[in-house]
């Protein structure tokens, strides 16, 4: 079973480096960018085989270690 | 004064903490980050600044999950003292002994200079030795230096007088100038800022000298 996680930056908090990719994507050419938020995606390979029980893991490593819940938000994703 | 230095992989300023401290009559061990458990009767706790495990995931967060943080986490909360430097202070942030978070520079730039700073508080173990509002001078070199708090922390921070040092000329867009803050019993600090790198004539400025000394004189001698 694979779970991925998506972490992003809380809304409301300042993503300079989507702001500098905005800029970026501006300069290119791209016009009507108005906004970029930038996370990661993190994959998991588990060896759980039942889903409820692996999401409850996943989103455990997410409070503990995955996502600073402080300033990003995590969404999980069992495949 | 016991000291004790903590080393992770990536940590590059554990070599010149040591000498900071002994310099201000401190007895040095350093531990690694395997250890479980700390050498007995340490007065106080450095975190070094460096780049713990290759900053990934998040400046900080590896390191603030192994064995050895668990022993200093251990140690703040018995009521001892810590000073977490640079990547330390992301590591002290990251293991909740401080409030806020550390992110990236707001001009996006890994920054290395020395900057003004000033002493926000001197109730506190690390800046008794200054006066209020005293302008200091200490290196930073960090991409990830943007301390972030929201309005509640920063209102929190500021009625407790728990911020150390301000940034005289913010460089890193940290909130309300904060360089350095303290813990709510004052025995934890962290700061992005290098007093260890302003100890001796050669690095330009010595005013870190006086946060070390002021540190080794509520302790015992070594």
């Amino acid at each position: 079973m694979k779970a991925h996680v998506h972490v992003m930056l809380k809304p409301g908090v300042l993503d300079p480096q989507g702001e500098a990719v905005r800029h970026a994507l501006g300069a290119l050419g791209f016009d009507g960018v108005t906004g970029v938020r930038q996370g990661k995606v993190i994959e998991l390979d588990l060896a759980e085989t039942d889903k409820a029980k692996a999401e409850a893991s996943v989103r455990k490593m997410c409070e503990k270690l995955l996502a600073n819940t402080v300033i990003e938000s995590y969404r999980v994703e069992i495949i | 004064m016991h000291a004790g230095v903590i080393v992770f992989p990536g940590s590059n300023c554990d070599r010149d903490l040591a000498v900071a401290f002994r310099q201000a009559g401190a007895e040095v061990s350093m531990i690694w980050h395997k250890d479980t458990s700390l050498p007995g009767g340490l007065d106080v706790i450095g975190i070094p600044g460096g780049f713990s495990f290759g900053d990934y995931l998040r400046c900080g967060a590896i390191a603030a999950r192994s064995p050895v943080s668990r022993a200093v986490v251990e140690h703040a909360n018995r009521g001892g003292y810590v000073i977490g430097i640079c990547n330390g202070f992301q590591v002290l942030t990251e293991t909740g002994l401080l409030p806020g978070v550390l992110m990236r520079n707001a001009g996006l730039k890994f920054t290395c200079k020395t900057v003004g700073l000033t002493v926000s508080t001197t109730d506190s173990a690390f800046t008794s030795g200054y006066q209020t509002g005293q302008l200091v001078h200490y290196p930073i070199a960090h991409h990830d230096g943007n301390y972030t708090a929201d309005d509640e922390l920063v209102a929190r921070l500021n009625g407790e007088d728990r911020v150390a040092f301000r940034y005289a000329d913010n460089p890193n867009g940290s909130t309300d100038g904060i360089a350095g803050l303290l813990s709510e019993n004052r025995r934890v600090l962290g700061l992005m800022p290098h007093p260890e790198r302003a100890v001796e004539a050669v690095h330009g400025s010595t005013d870190g000298t006086a946060l070390f000394s002021a540190l080794a004189s509520v302790m015992a001698p070594a």
